[in-house]
């Protein structure tokens, strides 16, 4: 049976925790206790001493997390089978593209499915719909996003495959809908660290 | 026994249809067997290795309908190299010249070959129903044959699979004088159907009472489908999100405030807040909302949704909705009788927080009537747990999956044990047992000693030692099926279920300390056992079995064993 190993490196440029708005409190509830996974040894427990406390020679591998504060997931205990899903229902939610985004500032995280869209024009639509608080103002032939109740315009970023953090709108479509990861829609005034964009904006379709 | 009474007991036992009660009936006498095998017209054969096409056919020669199941459980992970086995086509040989009149088949995981469909579809003249969870081994090309040949067909149920999905085009093989389908399931398959012919066939089909589409099928087409077919029972819908002008938005309202017999609904892939409320106006009347695929729905999207479906008692969600999510569902769902929250992210790819107990004890808080519980977590409590039980004491099926193997009570760091004892003690109807989590031994303790109901029990990384699996096997009087993998039991506990597994379906240990000799050592013992090593190459050492399943069979060692596949 194969058994997969998968390693992560945290993402260059911005810290990865900066995007990582959760309703949790900071630092609690590890996901996934990677330590966990790490360290199982059945017949170990606080309260029992059996004799047993054997190691399965199960159908896992384990892969040493390392960093166990948990940044990133930098490497994964790959059991085959566990958790039980269904193949199929695996499959049939891997064909969609959702990528998560995050909005300096605003509390929650939503999804997106990327697939839905065809071009940025209709991608910035949908993520006016779903942050109330944003609105599409169009400066001469580029759009932003901007809350007006106080001025702030936001830039869409985001994190490609190389762990790189660019600006939207720069690729086309469908090469951006293949290479993002995750979008932030990123204060204006904390974007300074980017490359430079070259126009074409975000009216560009595909 | 007389004509006269013989017509009574052919008209009583017409009425009796539950397999079990069936059984019963024929173990009175001798004259009551003759009239219940010829008067039988469903036979449900849980593993098609337990017994042989020809018995069957032999016992019960007026069958119209057959369920057939194959591969354990555990092949739906993974777990089962391919080409095991569970093929349907020696089956279907035996039918075809035993049930010339059969007319419905449904397979669970089978190996089911295109040539085996076109068989059927050539075999069978009054072949009316096809249903096929969670089976490999065919294409589309074989559902061609089935949609060209069989000419009465009322339903094709295809769900969840691994096939070869080439195209869309199968859909178009239906005749247009063919009007009988009443139940069409493609939800599944991935390719695009002729959008024409699905519509033609949808109209034309009067009866139809259970459409479920392919995320393919567009928003705007089901509007379409939707008013030829206001008559519809369950809908399964396609692609939920889709740039709609305001007029087709406020058609799509239209057409579903006609669907006033709909109950069911599914699908929903990509449905967000801007679409879900069209199906407000038929909220009222659903009894099972699907929302398992809607992956971008959150917690708010829910509890905007929940409040207009007063009658709900079946829901499927992800775990996308979070515990806000279950809160809602807990306000507004009080006939709720089974919830299945699935995980977003099963491998981990992605930080989720999912759904913890805090969200389960709000459900069982406001929805006492549950009775069917399967929960995927990253995280638990023995507390919540404990509750969830004392608010439900009607659950008959429990599964809870804590994703995390071997993750101890998130709270006190204690294991589990405590969790699954409230369950067991409390909830004296279990039929049904999924356990995750730390689990000592403690925990089969109890389950052996208060599961009395028990039928199905499910185990992971979990016991200290052989005492656990003993627990169980000495304590659960009506246990059927038991599947272990993962665990420290060993050859006692294996054999420490002798005298118990000719009154069970079956057992399957993967991954525990079974020896090779243990397993000749049952086989020799209890001859109507089939005992089966899967070997597992790359683990080096050879006196130690895998991968074990073993059954009861009339029909002794299978004939078809693949040659990684050792039979004891």
């Amino acid at each position: 049976m194969s058994l997969e190993n998968k390693q992560q490196q945290p993402p260059a440029g911005l810290n990865y925790d900066e995007t990582k708005l959760t309703l949790g409190l900071p630092g609690s509830g590890s996901k996934r206790g990677f330590s966990e996974t790490v360290d199982i040894s059945f017949g170990s427990s606080s309260s029992s001493s059996s004799g047993a406390g054997v190691e399965c020679c199960g159908q896992y591998s384990v892969v040493d997390g390392g960093d166990k504060t948990h940044k990133a997931p930098a490497a994964k205990a790959q059991l085959v089978g566990w958790p039980p899903v269904r193949v199929s229902r695996k499959n049939l939610m891997k064909s969609c593209k959702y990528v998560k985004v995050a909005v300096d500032g605003a509390p929650y995280l939503r999804k997106v499915d990327l697939e839905m869209y065809n071009s940025y024009q209709q991608l910035l639509g949908a993520l006016e719909d779903m942050f109330s608080f944003l609105t599409i103002r169009n400066y001469l032939n580029e759009s932003k996003l901007m809350d007006p109740a106080n001025g702030v315009e936001y830039v869409p970023t985001y994190e490609d495959r190389d762990d790189d953090w660019m600006l939207v709108g720069d690729v086309p479509w469908k090469m951006f809908v293949e290479t993002c990861k995750r979008l932030r829609l990123m204060k204006s005034s904390e974007a300074i660290g980017l490359a430079p964009r070259t126009p074409p904006q975000c009216t560009s379709t595909h | 026994m007389d004509s006269q009474r013989k017509k009574v007991l052919v008209q009583v036992l017409n009425l009796v249809t539950s397999p079990k009660d069936r059984s019963s009936v024929s173990l009175v006498c001798k004259d009551w067997y003759d009239v219940e095998r010829h008067s039988r017209r469903h036979v449900f054969i849980g593993n098609c290795y337990s017994v042989s096409p020809e018995i069957v056919t032999l016992r019960f020669p007026n069958i119209r309908s057959v369920t057939l199941k194959g591969r354990p459980r555990f092949s739906d992970f993974n777990l089962v190299p391919p080409n095991w086995g569970g093929d349907v086509r020696p089956w279907l040989e035996v039918f075809a010249a035993e049930y010339p009149q059969l007319e419905e088949l449904r397979l669970k995981r089978m190996t089911v070959s295109d040539e085996s469909l076109e068989f059927l579809a050539a075999s069978f003249a009054g072949f009316k129903a096809l249903s096929l969870l969670s089976c490999d081994g065919f294409s589309t090309d074989g559902l061609e044959a089935i949609a060209t040949d069989c000419k009465n067909l009322t339903e094709l149920d295809i769900q969840e699979n691994d096939i070869d999905d080439k195209s869309g085009d199968w859909l178009s093989c239906f005749p247009e004088t063919f009007t009988s389908m009443e139940i069409l399931n493609f939800s599944c398959l991935n390719s695009d159907v002729d959008f024409d012919a699905l519509e033609s066939l949808v109209s034309r089909c009067k009866s139809l009472k259970v459409l479920k589409v392919n995320k393919t099928v567009t928003l705007d087409q089901l509007r379409s489908l939707l008013t030829h077919a206001p008559q519809l029972l369950e809908l399964g819908t396609g692609s939920f999100w889709q740039e709609l002008t305001p007029s087709q938005h406020s058609e799509l309202e239209r057409v579903f405030s006609n669907c006033k017999n709909l109950y069911a609904v599914s699908g929903l892939w990509q449905a967000t807040a801007l679409y879900l409320p069209v199906l407000y106006p038929v909220c009222t009347n659903l009894t099972f909302l699907n929302l398992s695929y809607a992956a971008t729905l959150q917690s708010w999207d829910l509890a905007k949704l929940v409040p207009y479906c007063p009658h709900l008692r079946r829901l499927w969600v992800l775990d996308t909705v979070e515990d806000q999510g279950l809160e809602a569902v807990g306000s507004n769902c009080p006939l709720l009788e089974e919830l299945r929250v699935f995980p977003s992210s099963p491998d981990g790819d992605d930080i989720v927080d999912g759904v913890t107990g805090s969200g389960f004890v709000a459900v069982s808080n406001g929805c006492p009537r549950l009775r069917y519980v399967l929960y995927f977590c990253w995280q638990m409590t023995n507390a919540a747990v404990a509750t969830v039980a004392q608010n439900c004491p009607d659950i008959t099926h429990f599964r809870l999956c804590i994703m995390t193997p071997a993750k101890p009570d998130h709270l006190t760091g204690e294991p589990m044990d405590e969790a699954f004892g409230a369950v067991v003690k409390t909830c004296t109807k279990l039929e049904r047992l999924s356990v995750s989590g730390l689990l000592t031994d403690l925990t089969f303790e109890y389950i052996g000693k208060y599961a009395k109901n028990l039928e199905y029990l499910s185990v992971a990384f979990a016991g200290d030692s052989d005492q656990g699996m003993q627990y169980v096997m000495n304590g659960c009087p009506k246990l059927k099926k038991l599947e272990i993998r993962d665990c420290p039991f060993g050859d006692a506990a294996l054999l420490s279920g002798l005298e118990k597994y000719e009154s069970m379906r079956s057992l399957w240990m993967s991954a525990c300390l079974v020896t090779m000799n243990a397993c000749r050592s049952l086989a020799s013992k209890v001859p109507r056992l089939n005992v089966e090593v899967m070997k597992d190459d790359e683990i080096g050492d050879d006196s130690q079995a895998d991968k074990v399943y073993v059954y009861r069979s009339i029909a002794g060692p299978r004939k078809d064993a693949p040659a990684f596949v050792l039979t004891f």
